[in-house]
């Protein structure tokens, strides 16, 4: 029990940055939305309901041109999908008799933020964690998008620019300290931006959307660096064991 | 004018659907040392195609975004807690842009 409440307090310690980006990215949500004819308290529906933000971004214009729903569906489909490989790589960070229910509402609370932070965390990962995380992240995306809806410029522009780094300088934090102890991974990373960068500057690769580009780097890179260098399970459960 | 509850509906029930199934579906521990190798890879791509170079457009100018993401990686680097070095990034850019630069 009191292992729980560490673990919900760590969460919640960890889920501060992604708040504050969450607010800060939210905000500017709200007000597109705005702009689009959605009020503030549907604004907040669909953030607190969807918890995504390039979906939700492209919901506006689907929205705005009154396009079929199967469009929408199709819409998100693709555009959230790489939330599916991160729930394959989240079901193995579980314990085995982990209750259903906790899945079921671990689900919910998949966010690229969420889910990189809860993963590349050593051992089995602790439904306390993630709902300490969720607890800060839903917050911060829903108020945030009420904000935004309500009052455009209630924040200075200078804090809003400031504060749109926040998950950046928390994924860095995230992905960095094991990638300085591992080479291998170090070189991951380092290829990742490589070919990122490249996506966002080459011409035709630079009309792919965001979303799509974040799986078909993951699928490609992930893949060939899971097939040049393999992890072992002695090198697994190594980690594991440090971890106790 | 289609109903916006119903959008909304629509997509929360799609996105929901993506993030639930593989967490509910796949219970056993995978034992391919691929799919497994894979998996491990998956957020270190992930993560670092979202930062990069997306982070760099992320603020008023590429000046103080450069100086976040040095900042970051230099803390991120000697293992500073997530909140730490999130609040340089903020502080760096804030900071910077406060300086009078000609552009």
């Amino acid at each position: 029990m009191n292992n729980n409440a560490t673990e919900l307090k760590k969460g919640i310690k960890d889920g501060l940055p992604i708040a504050l980006g969450y607010f800060a990215v939210s905000f500017s949500f709200g007000i597109m939305a705005g702009t689009s004819g959605i009020g503030p308290w549907q604004a907040a529906l669909m953030s607190l309901t969807n918890l995504t933000s390039a979906g939700q971004f492209a919901a506006l214009s689907i929205i705005s041109a009154n396009a079929p729903y199967g469009e929408m569906a199709a819409a998100q489909l693709i555009i959230n999908l790489r939330y599916c490989l991160m729930s394959c790589s989240l079901s193995q960070k579980l314990g085995k008799n982990s209750p259903p229910i906790h899945r079921f509402l671990m689900g919910y609370g998949i966010t690229d933020e969420i889910f990189g932070v809860s993963v590349c965390r050593p051992g089995i990962l602790r439904p306390a964690y993630f709902y300490g995380l969720m607890a800060m992240a839903v917050p911060g995306w829903t108020f945030g998008t009420l904000a935004g809806s309500f009052s455009g410029s209630l924040l200075p522009q200078r804090l809003m620019s400031a504060l749109s780094v926040a998950l950046y300088g928390m994924f860095l934090a995230v992905i960095l300290p094991p990638a300085r102890k591992n080479r291998i991974l170090l070189g991951v990373v380092l290829i990742s931006m490589a070919a990122s960068l490249a996506f966002s500057l080459l011409p035709l690769l630079r009309d792919i959307s965001s979303g799509m580009k974040i799986i078909i780097l993951t699928i490609l890179i992930a893949g060939i660096a899971a097939r040049l260098f393999p992890v072992t399970e002695e090198a697994d459960e190594e980690q594991e064991a440090s971890h106790e | 004018m289609n109903n916006i509850y119903l959008y909304i509906l629509v997509m929360a029930g799609v996105t929901y659907l993506i993030r639930v199934l593989p967490l509910t579906l796949i219970k056993k521990q995978i034992q391919s040392v691929y799919i497994r190798s894979f998996l491990y890879y998956v957020p270190y791509v992930t993560l670092s195609v979202m930062t990069f170079p997306a982070i760099l457009t992320a603020t008023g100018s590429m000046i103080s975004a450069a100086g976040a993401l040095a900042a970051a990686v230099f803390l991120a680097y000697r293992g500073k807690s997530l909140f730490q070095v999130s609040l340089t990034a903020c502080a760096a850019v804030f900071l910077l842009e406060l300086l009078p630069l000609p552009f």
